[in-house]
């Protein structure tokens, strides 16, 4: 037996071939007791009005395309809990990127900051065998890095990255800069201490943590950060 | 000009220190101030001087002036980076506020040199 009942939701409305601007829509959506998370809302307001656009894939908090800005805050919408939200839920896409439409934003400049950093390992050594080996202590290190999903929660809640996302690498691209930094079997630890070191592209971040206060991962940008710096300080103190 | 983005000017670490470094002489001194102060609890005019005229205080004084104003170079620097976008206005406003800073240092240089 379920009890159904109703969620009321404020969402940023956009369709850039037929709105002239953005504007807020009052709509509301039955839910039982089986829907948990705010996606299962979202995909009931979807078969209600199926002009509502937001990105979703694998609900279940590890492709990151469902982010969003839920009640001023970002955060996956497969991963929020309805009852931890006060209503009416206010769902806006995530700041400081171009809109494509509704709750869909352009990643571009996300994913290009994220590429500059180079990330994937470089070795010139010949491949061994099987596998490029580690100790379980160098291994540990990647831990709290390797997990980043590139759901753009963190960046987007960034005001340096606001301001300069063409210039300053974000926190999602740090902590992906920093896993590579630490990483044992890399050999290129010089040039992308180089390739961060400048007034823009890093030290932008002013430690404010909006970063570590959104990761719907629980990772801690603001510490990888604070790592680089260190790490340059020591090659050049 | 081409309209591209240009990153990678090579520095930003040792201002970074430096706004570290500077951080620390200031709360010193604060605290060493505030020390001073408790102890001596200066009531007039004669009595503050006395404290100030002190060479070892003079030192301290100019020191932590010069940290206030170089930590402050870095930040008011860095709200400029921010939010101003055109490359001109923004020399130009990082000129003016190295002015205004540097004359501060003469500034202070002549308090402390009448004392």
């Amino acid at each position: 037996m379920t009890t159904p009942r109703t969620l009321q939701f404020r969402i940023y409305r956009y369709d850039p071939d037929k709105d002239a601007a953005p504007y807020m829509q009052d709509i509301s959506v039955e839910i039982d007791d089986h829907d948990h998370k705010l996606l299962d809302a979202l995909v009931k307001l979807k078969a209600k009005d199926d002009s509502i656009a937001f990105r979703r894939s694998c609900r279940e908090g590890i492709c990151g395309s469902d982010a969003m800005n839920i009640n001023g805050r970002n955060g996956l919408a497969c991963l929020t809990d309805i009852s931890d939200l006060k209503t009416p839920i206010t769902l806006r896409p995530l700041p400081g990127l171009p809109v494509i439409r509704d709750l869909i934003v352009d990643m571009t400049q996300f994913f290009k900051q994220y590429h500059s950093i180079k990330p994937y390992l470089v070795n010139n050594d010949p491949p061994p065998e099987r596998e490029r080996l580690q100790s379980p202590e160098d291994r540990e290190e990647l831990n709290g890095l390797y997990e980043c999903i590139l759901c753009a929660c963190c960046s987007t809640s960034c005001p340096s990255f606001w301001w300069n996302p063409d210039k300053f690498v974000g926190p999602a691209g740090l902590l992906n800069a920093y896993r590579f930094i630490a990483d044992t079997r890399d050999q290129a630890t010089s040039e992308r201490l180089d390739n961060l070191e400048d007034p823009y592209r890093l030290f932008r971040c002013h430690t404010i943590m909006n970063c570590v206060d959104v990761c719907p991962k629980g990772l801690n940008p603001t510490l990888a950060i604070g790592k680089i710096k260190e790490m340059m300080t020591r090659r050049f103190v | 000009m081409l309209n591209r983005i240009v990153v990678g000017a090579h520095y930003g670490l040792k201002d970074w220190i430096i706004q570290r470094c500077t951080a620390i002489v200031m709360a010193l001194y604060t605290l060493v101030l505030l020390a001073i102060l408790c102890v001596a609890q200066p009531g007039s005019f004669e009595a503050w001087r006395a404290i100030f005229g002190h060479g070892l205080m003079k030192f301290a004084t100019f020191l932590f002036f010069i940290s206030l104003f170089y930590h402050a170079w870095i930040g008011i620097r860095d709200i400029w980076m921010d939010y101003v976008t055109c490359t001109r206005m923004r020399l130009a406003l990082m000129l003016v506020t190295l002015a205004v800073l540097v004359g501060y240092t003469g500034w202070v240089s002549l308090i402390l040199g009448r004392l």
